[in-house]
């Protein structure tokens, strides 16, 4: 019963989030603030995470393409089509849901619970829409920006690593990354990344907006929004690859 | 003028105000005072909104508040200034842009008019050189004062306040008390205060109410409160030795 109830208190929220705007000025204002805090402060960690990622993707398929019957440039290949398909997007917004699904529910229930949303709706403010909509703006816009950073690094830190570590030579690696490209498979990581920009921004909003107590609450809430949005992308994720792959 | 006619509210079916009925009047100071946990803030929650009441009455003028739609509370809501207990300043802006915020949210006028205003209203409650400081470097009474600053930026007809003296020592809660009161008479504002502070109350008390576990016990003004029959309020009033001992000497 309870689920039902919080599903319909969700729903009701995103009502709320996509009414009109009081001033539309005031929220492009906000809008392009939230660009810098939620998304170009997220490109530091996205680029480390990928980089990385894309060399440990390079040296895992070199570890288990040993077999001379494998053609090398399968390694990148192989690291193309981790970072497209499944890196870039899915877990990439699992690292995202960790840094900015816990800074919007922290921020939005840390002004709950010292009355800023009180005071927002006292001046006549539609607060939902307010302090949500630009949020959800700026990631629905800025993460697949983020998702393309995370494919270009990662192959370049496939290349990186394939190469410095000997396991497949520079030209074999680039012959890879361009052998059997399908481009549609970069319209499903964007297709992806923003149901997850959604799902991260909805449900962390949700979970600060609602929050009832005191600080303690406020990091419950936080914790809250990390786990299911992660749970919702694990979920998505599955559901869209059957829809959009099949 | 606001009136309260018989409100009800509850919290998960445990009653927290009864049948309370009441009239604030404009141009004065009203206060609503009692213990903590007596109800006090849900009453003012109430009035302005923030809380859904299940039954009774609340009436701006001649609106039928708690009946309005969204559209309707926002219009009455542009005309209320509200002070909340923790200040409620937004973190993330400077003083200035704390006080610009509902002009520049509800006012089409010009940045140099609206800064022009600001900087009244920021003179007003006599903070100066402090525009660019954020809340988090100010003290707690220069922190109320700006709450008042951005309540009173857009003229408001309704000024409310929520516990202003608390966390404040007593110079400067007098001083917020004589600010409140200023303010009131100077736009003639329906003026709603709630506290539990005797000076407060023996300071700007033109109509007092109050409230026990969610009824309203007595109602009368600062002159009337140290004379009551009400034995709770007796209790409240005279809960320190100091007033005891000045009342027993009085006696």
């Amino acid at each position: 019963m309870k689920f039902f109830t919080q599903f319909g208190r969700y729903f009701l929220l995103l009502k709320k989030v996509f009414s009109k705007p009081e001033k539309p000025v005031i929220y492009y204002k906000q809008t392009l603030k939230e660009f810098v805090y939620l998304g170009l402060n997220s490109v530091g960690i996205i680029a480390i995470i990928s980089f990385f990622m894309g060399a440990v993707i390079t040296l895992q398929t070199a570890y288990n393409t040993e077999n001379p019957i494998y053609p090398k440039y399968l390694i990148g290949l192989g690291c193309r089509d981790s970072m497209i398909l499944e890196f870039s997007s899915t877990i990439a917004a699992l690292i995202l849901a960790g840094k900015v699904g816990s800074s919007i529910a922290s921020e939005i229930g840390t002004m709950r619970v010292t009355e800023q949303i009180d005071a927002l709706e006292i001046m006549g403010v539609n607060s939902a829409s307010y302090l949500i909509l630009p949020k959800m703006i700026a990631t629905l816009l800025f993460n697949p920006i983020l998702t393309l950073i995370a494919i270009i690094i990662g192959i370049f830190g496939g290349w990186i690593a394939g190469t410095l570590a000997g396991v497949i030579t520079s030209e074999n690696f680039i012959y890879g990354i361009q052998y059997a490209f399908i481009p549609y498979y970069i319209v499903y990581s964007l297709i992806k990344t923003v149901v997850f920009a959604f799902i991260i921004t909805s449900v962390s909003a949700f979970q600060g907006y609602f929050v009832n107590g005191g600080s303690l609450e406020v990091g419950r809430a936080s914790t809250k929004a990390v786990v299911y949005s992660s749970v919702l992308i694990l979920l998505f994720n599955v559901i869209l690859t059957q829809l959009l792959l099949s | 003028m606001i009136r309260v006619l018989n409100l009800y509210k509850s919290f998960n079916g445990k009653p927290v105000l009864e049948n309370i009925s009441v009239t604030f009047e404009t141009g004065k100071t009203n206060l609503i005072i009692g213990r903590s946990g007596s109800g006090k803030t849900v009453l003012l929650k109430s009035i302005v909104g923030l809380h859904e009441i299940e039954s009774g009455e609340i009436w701006y003028e001649d609106i039928l508040f708690n009946k309005l739609d969204f559209a309707g509370k926002k219009k009455i809501r542009s005309e209320m200034g509200m002070l909340f207990q923790g200040s409620a300043l937004f973190d993330s802006l400077t003083v200035e842009q704390n006080v610009l915020f509902p002009l520049d949210m509800f006012t089409y006028s010009s940045t140099e008019e609206k800064i022009e205003r600001v900087n009244f209203c920021l003179k007003r409650v006599d903070i100066i050189n402090a525009n660019n400081l954020f809340p988090s470097e100010l003290s707690g009474g220069m922190k109320k004062r700006v709450a008042i600053a951005r309540a009173i930026a857009l003229n408001p007809k309704y000024l409310f306040c929520d516990e202003p003296n608390s966390g404040l020592d007593p110079i400067t809660a007098i001083l917020i008390d004589a600010l409140i009161k200023e303010l009131t008479e100077e736009y003639s504002m329906t003026t709603i205060v709630n506290t539990h502070d005797m000076n407060s109350v023996m300071e700007i008390g033109e109509k007092i109410i109050f409230i026990s576990d969610g009824i309203k016990c007595w109602e009368g003004n600062k002159n009337d409160i140290l004379n009551s029959d009400c034995e709770t309020l007796n209790d409240f009033v005279f809960a320190n030795s100091l007033a005891k001992k000045l009342r027993t000497a009085n006696k």
